[in-house]
């Protein structure tokens, strides 16, 4: 049984940041949402409300940094980009600002639907100048987001989990360093973020199934360790298959086809994730069964890859299960 | 580093090398020196407390983007004198005035004339829109409204670090159409940020021309005090004007300053080329001629010699 841990974010930056006096905590009226509401209470001279105003915001975080101070900057991903990209780019990127954006509800994370769902986040981070881009995928990982963000020499963008999650690693993120789950000979599987529970998942019913599998876990998607990544895919026979909560076109699978076409790897890609659509509004586990981004949709991409019938049921995967408690986890509100 | 021109005297001298310049490069942001000489040459010559330039007084070179792996690179903030806790600090929101900008910083010593004729050459760092690494430029301000909101970040932290340096913000008018500048405005009320200090040039004029004719923004005066700043009104080509509006006391709020401006002021043959006057590109030989024998003499000036 994999444990299951409460709001660890709130945990760790309470620690990171009264071990920082130059950290600073920005909300945007989301401080409850983003688990920064004790420290508000607790520590209210070191936090700071923006309101409901992203451009101010991303300019002024811009000015904060100009200072020295290291501002974290908590509210959902989507509304760090996407209104404010301008900003983001003027006054944080261009400059390399020491600023800490943590993303809350990435992808299919939230019953928001569309205004809330940042799904091409990543795609737009990657082609930002500048911008170093990590996700998390378990406790563990949430727990050390603080820690290695901050140490980055430059601005970055983190997708960050909340509410419960399992704990699936027992280190913490190193940057750079991507994690080796399983290492088959078969088949390549890349995931990150949540998806990543997922793959576990059907790895087991896969490996019961015959097929060996090579399993990636990225948390720090750009910079991207690329020769670990073909050397990888250089390991195993058959073809390579990623899993993301996320568009299909500028996040981890498209960084595994540029490494493939980058070095001439004639092996087959299946890339898995929101196929060029927008998600709408629903618990996790319906949406992520509903856009095919769960372990059911994984395996039946490996049969596709592999042209074989595996004749893995969704029965399989539920016993295999990473925690039961944790798939029936009702959708948290806003 | 001041004093040793009068304020009147460094107008009149941004005005007359923004003239040569682009009478030489057959046209420029003219008006813009028309409407801002005044200003920025009080900010400099009185207003804002600078140390001695960091940086050559001949630019260097471009020296690459802010990257990883250009550990070198600095700003054009030099200019404006060291990152000292007493000094203060200017942000030049409108980054089309650049051109200004630089023909000040020559004026009051702080850049080589020789840095006026780098202006918009390939390789150069005095951009034609001032960048980050151009002289006298803190960050990139080329996207208009994001000024007031960097400063005001950077005001709070200064006022964080119990730093006496202000800081400063020269606005245009035009910036007020960007919502922006009006969440900027409500954050430092909010926060009580009163080491930030603008003065907006009121000009009246934007790229498509007359603002009114663009995007009609109303009472300037009254939406700002209504979101939070102190606001005083001066008329921009009047230096005591502007000495007494900078006295304007404004505990917990930012102090924003209206200059009214001509963008016609001291080269009135430019009112010929009314409403297009964001860059001023001659339309003939014919026209370049004439307004070169006129502005000439309106700056006490011989005309320009540009052919050669």
């Amino acid at each position: 049984m994999v444990e299951m841990v409460s709001r660890p974010y709130e945990r760790a930056f309470e620690k990171h940041a009264l071990a920082n006096p130059d950290v600073l905590c920005i909300s945007a009226d989301l401080t409850s949402s983003c688990e920064i509401d004790k420290f508000r209470d607790n520590h209210p001279d070191q936090f700071l409300s923006m309101g409901m105003a992203e451009q101010n915001m991303m300019s002024f975080c811009g000015g904060l940094g100009l200072a020295g101070y290291r501002p974290f900057i908590h509210t959902f991903g989507v509304f760090t980009y996407r209104r404010p990209y301008d900003q983001l780019m003027a006054s944080i990127a261009y400059p390399r600002r020491k600023v800490r954006i943590m993303g809350f509800l990435p992808g299919i994370t939230t019953p928001g639907g569309m205004t809330h769902q940042a799904i091409e986040d990543i795609s737009v981070m990657r082609s930002m100048p500048n911008m170093t881009i990590l996700e998390t995928g378990d406790a563990t990982e949430v727990e050390s987001i603080c820690e290695v963000a901050d140490s980055i020499d430059g601005p970055v963008y983190c997708r960050v989990l909340r509410g419960s999650m399992p704990r699936l690693f027992d280190t913490p993120i190193v940057l750079g360093q991507m994690r080796e789950l399983s290492l088959g000979s078969d088949v390549l599987i890349v995931t990150a973020g949540i998806t990543t529970e997922e793959a576990l998942r059907a790895t087991a019913a896969l490996e019961k199934a015959g097929v060996s599998v090579r399993h990636l876990h990225l948390n720090t998607i750009k910079p991207c360790n690329e020769q670990a990544i073909l050397d990888h895919i250089n390991s195993v026979k058959g073809g390579v298959i990623t899993l993301e909560n996320h568009v299909t076109e500028g996040g981890i699978g498209s960084l595994v086809a540029e490494v493939m076409a980058d070095n001439g790897v004639g092996k087959k890609l299946k890339r898995l994730g929101l196929k060029d659509t927008y998600a709408h509004g629903g618990s996790r586990a319906y949406l992520m069964r509903y856009y095919g981004l769960d372990a059911l949709a994984l395996t039946q991409g490996v049969e596709d890859l592999l042209g074989q019938e595996l004749n893995i049921t969704e029965q399989d995967l539920s016993e295999a299960r990473v925690d039961a408690v944790h798939s029936l986890a009702k959708a948290e509100g806003l | 580093m001041r004093n040793e021109k009068t304020t009147d005297d460094i107008a009149l001298g941004i005005r007359r090398r923004v003239f040569e310049h682009a009478m030489r490069n057959n046209g420029g942001y003219l008006s813009q020196a028309c409407s801002a000489a005044e200003q920025l040459a009080w900010l400099y010559n009185e207003e804002l407390n600078l140390g001695a330039p960091t940086l050559p007084m001949i630019p260097k070179p471009f020296e690459g983007v802010p990257h990883a792996d250009n550990p070198d690179y600095h700003t054009g903030a030099g200019y404006n004198g060291p990152f000292e806790p007493e000094y203060d600090r200017l942000f030049i929101a409108p980054a089309h005035y650049a051109l200004v900008a630089y023909a000040t910083l020559i004026e009051t010593g702080r850049m080589a004339a020789e840095g006026l004729e780098m202006f918009n050459k390939d390789g150069s760092s005095v951009e034609m829109i001032g960048a980050e690494h151009s002289p006298g430029m803190e960050v990139h301000n080329g996207t208009l409204g994001i000024g007031l909101s960097t400063a005001a970040g950077l005001a709070w932290a200064r006022k964080r670090r119990g730093e006496a340096g202000r800081v400063w913000v020269y606005m245009s008018d035009g910036e007020v159409q960007e919502g922006q500048t009006w969440e900027a405005i409500q954050c430092c009320a909010h926060h009580r940020i009163d080491n930030v200090k603008a003065i907006m040039d009121v000009n009246k004029q934007q790229c498509d021309g007359a603002m009114d004719s663009v995007m009609e923004v109303g009472d300037i005066k009254t939406k700002m005090e209504n979101f939070g700043a102190v606001v005083v009104e001066v008329d921009a080509h009047n230096i005591s004007d502007m000495r007494e509006a900078a006295k304007t006391k404004h505990e917990g709020k930012p102090l924003i300053i209206l200059a009214n401006s001509n963008p016609f002021h001291a080269m009135p043959i430019l009112e010929e080329r009314f409403p297009r006057l964001h860059y001023v590109r001659f339309k003939s030989e014919e026209e370049r001629a004439r307004m070169n024998l006129s502005i000439a003499e309106a700056l006490g000036v011989d005309p320009i010699d540009y052919a050669h």
